[in-house]
C-alpha cells in the first residue's frame, strides 16, 4: 500500500507540474470561482479531509451541473485508510456523492492473527444548498446533508460491542469566505453540526455496549488563501465514545491545499486521529487527490 | 483530553472572529496600490479586452456604448478604491436591472476581472481587497428567479 501512495505522489507531482504550466480551457458548466468547490473529505462529500463542509462539488454554478472524483491515502502510525469516490452536484442546490473506504488494521491485525485485516465500508451522501452564498452576501452558505453508511466487514465491529452495521447520519454545515479577511488575504471558516453515533467514522460499526443513541458533535474547519492557488488550514471534528473496549479520540488535521486549475486539486495534510481501536498515538500523513468539472 | 482539544478550537474560533474584523480598512491606499490614474485605466482597458473575448458573457455588450462604459467603470473603481473621483454614471441597480445576469455570468466576469489584475501584475493582496468591495454588488446586479 505504501509503495502504491509513493507511485501515486509521483504521478499526482507530474500532473500538478503539467497542469499549473498549461493554460487550462475553459470548459462549459464551471462557472463558479476557484477553489469554491472545496476538496472532497474521506466520506466524499465536498469539504476539506474530515469534515463535510457547506460547499458543493464540483464547479457548477445555478443552471450547470458539476462532478468530482477522488482518492485519499491516510498513513496512520499502525493503520492506514484508503478512501475513493464520485460526487456530482446538480444547480449549486444538490450534491450525490459515493465513496468507499477500507481501512487497514495493520500492526493490530497481524497482533490478533485475523485474515480479515480490513475494515470497508461504502456510503452515500445526499447534501443539499439550503440558501446563501460561499462568498456572496452576507449570511454563511448553509447546506444539510446525510450520509447513509454500510459496513462490509461487520465481523470485528460485531466482536468489539458494535450494535449496528450500517446507519444514517445527518448533519447541517455553514460555510462562509472573507474576502481580505486577514492580512490581505481570504480566510474561510466551517462550521458543521453531525447527529452520529459511528464508531471511527462508521468503520467500526454504529452504537456500542456504551450506548446507541445519536450525539450532536461538533466538527470545524479555518483556513487562509495564501495565493488563490494555495490553502493553508486546519480541522477539528469530534467523535462519540460508544464501544468499552477502546476510547475514541476527536480528530484533528492541519493541511495545504493546491488547486492548480478548476480541474485538479491536492491536499496534503497532517491529521492527529488520537486512540484508535486501544492504540494511542495514531498520527501520520494524509494525501488527496481530486478531479473536477 | 480536554484541555488541548478546547484549546486548538479556542484557536479556530479565534482566527474566524479576527477575521471577521478585519475588513474595516480595506480601502485605505487601495487607489494607490492598483496604480492611480493610470493603473486604473490601464486595469479597465485589460479588463474590457477579457470582457470582449469571453464567449460566456460578451453578448452581453453587444449593444454597449464602450466609450461611456469605459468612463463609467473607470470613474466607479477609483471612487471605490478610495481615487479622488465621483462616480457619475446611474446606480448597480439600475444599470444592470433588466439584463438578466445570472450566478454563471456574475462569476465570468468576476474571473476576467482577475484575469485583467493577474495580467496587470497586481499583487494578490491588492486584488482581494479590489474584490471584497466589489463583492457586495452581486445582490443588485445578479437577477434571482
Ligand atoms: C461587481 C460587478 C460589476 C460592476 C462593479 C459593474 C459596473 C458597471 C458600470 C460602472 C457600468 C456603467 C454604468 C453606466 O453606464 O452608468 C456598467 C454597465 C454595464 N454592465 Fe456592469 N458591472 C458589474 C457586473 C456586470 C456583470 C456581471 C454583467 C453581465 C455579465 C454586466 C453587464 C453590464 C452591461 C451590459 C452594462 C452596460 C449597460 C448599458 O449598455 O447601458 N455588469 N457596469
Amino acid at each position: 500500500m505504501r509503495q502504491m501512495a509513493g507511485r501515486l505522489l509521483g504521478a499526482v507531482l507530474l500532473l500538478l507540474a503539467g497542469a499549473a504550466s498549461a493554460e487550462m480551457p475553459r470548459l462549459p458548466h464551471n462557472s463558479r470561482i476557484l477553489a469554491t468547490g472545496g476538496a472532497t473529505m474521506i466520506e466524499g462529500a465536498a469539504g476539506g479531509g474530515i469534515v463535510p463542509w457547506a460547499v458543493l462539488a464540483g464547479y457548477g454554478s445555478s443552471d450547470e451541473v458539476g462532478a468530482s472524483g477522488f482518492y485519499t491515502h491516510v498513513d496512520l502510525k499502525d493503520y492506514s485508510l484508503d478512501a475513493f469516490g464520485v460526487a456530482a452536484s446538480w444547480h449549486n442546490r444538490v450534491e450525490v456523492s459515493l465513496a468507499r473506504q477500507a481501512f487497514d488494521l495493520g500492526t493490530l491485525g497481524r497482533a490478533l492473527g485475523l485474515d480479515d485485516h480490513e475494515l470497508r465500508q461504502n456510503i452515500l451522501g445526499v447534501k443539499l444548498r439550503l440558501s446563501g452564498d460561499l462568498i456572496y452576501g452576507r449570511w454563511p452558505q448553509v447546506a444539510a446533508g446525510m450520509q447513509y453508511k454500510h459496513n462490509l466487514d461487520f465481523g470485528i465491529p460485531d466482536a468489539v460491542g458494535a450494535r449496528h452495521d450500517d446507519d444514517v447520519e445527518l448533519y447541517i454545515s455553514a460555510a462562509k469566505l472573507w474576502l481580505a479577511g486577514l492580512f490581505e488575504r481570504n480566510v474561510f471558516g466551517n462550521l458543521t453540526l453531525r447527529w452520529s453515533r459511528a464508531n471511527q467514522g462508521g468503520l467500526l460499526g454504529f452504537g456500542g455496549d456504551r450506548g446507541d443513541g445519536r450525539e450532536l458533535l461538533v466538527e470545524g474547519a479555518a483556513g487562509i488563501f495564501l495565493t488563490r492557488h494555495i490553502a493553508l488550514g486546519g480541522e477539528y471534528r469530534q467523535q462519540p465514545d460508544k464501544l468499552s473496549f477502546s476510547p475514541q479520540s476527536d480528530w484533528f488535521d492541519a493541511f495545504v491545499a493546491v488547486f492548480p486549475n478548476k480541474h485538479l486539486s491536492l491536499v496534503a495534510a497532517y491529521a492527529d486521529l488520537g486512540t484508535v481501536a486501544t492504540l494511542p498515538g495514531q498520527r501520520g500523513w494524509y494525501l488527496s487527490l481530486q478531479l473536477a468539472f | 483530553m480536554r484541555s488541548p482539544t478546547t484549546h486548538r478550537v479556542a484557536g479556530l474560533l479565534l482566527l474566524m472572529c479576527v477575521a471577521v474584523g478585519m475588513d474595516a480598512r480595506a480601502a485605505d491606499r487601495l487607489y494607490d496600490d492598483l496604480g492611480g490614474a493610470d493603473g486604473v485605466a490601464a486595469l479597465v482597458d485589460q479588463f474590457l479586452g477579457n470582457l470582449a473575448d469571453d464567449a460566456r458573457i460578451n453578448h452581453f455588450f453587444a449593444e454597449t456604448n464602450l466609450e461611456r462604459f469605459r468612463s463609467k467603470l473607470i470613474e466607479h473603481l477609483c471612487a471605490l478604491a478610495g481615487g479622488p473621483c465621483t462616480y457619475s454614471g446611474d446606480s448597480m441597480h439600475q444599470v444592470h436591472a433588466g439584463l438578466g445576469i445570472g450566478e454563471a455570468a456574475f462569476n465570468a466576469v468576476v474571473e476576467d476581472l482577475i484575469e485583467a489584475m493577474e495580467r496587470r501584475d497586481i499583487g494578490t493582496g491588492t486584488q482581494n481587497r479590489l474584490l471584497a468591495l466589489l463583492a457586495p454588488m452581486h445582490g443588485d446586479i445578479v437577477e434571482r428567479r
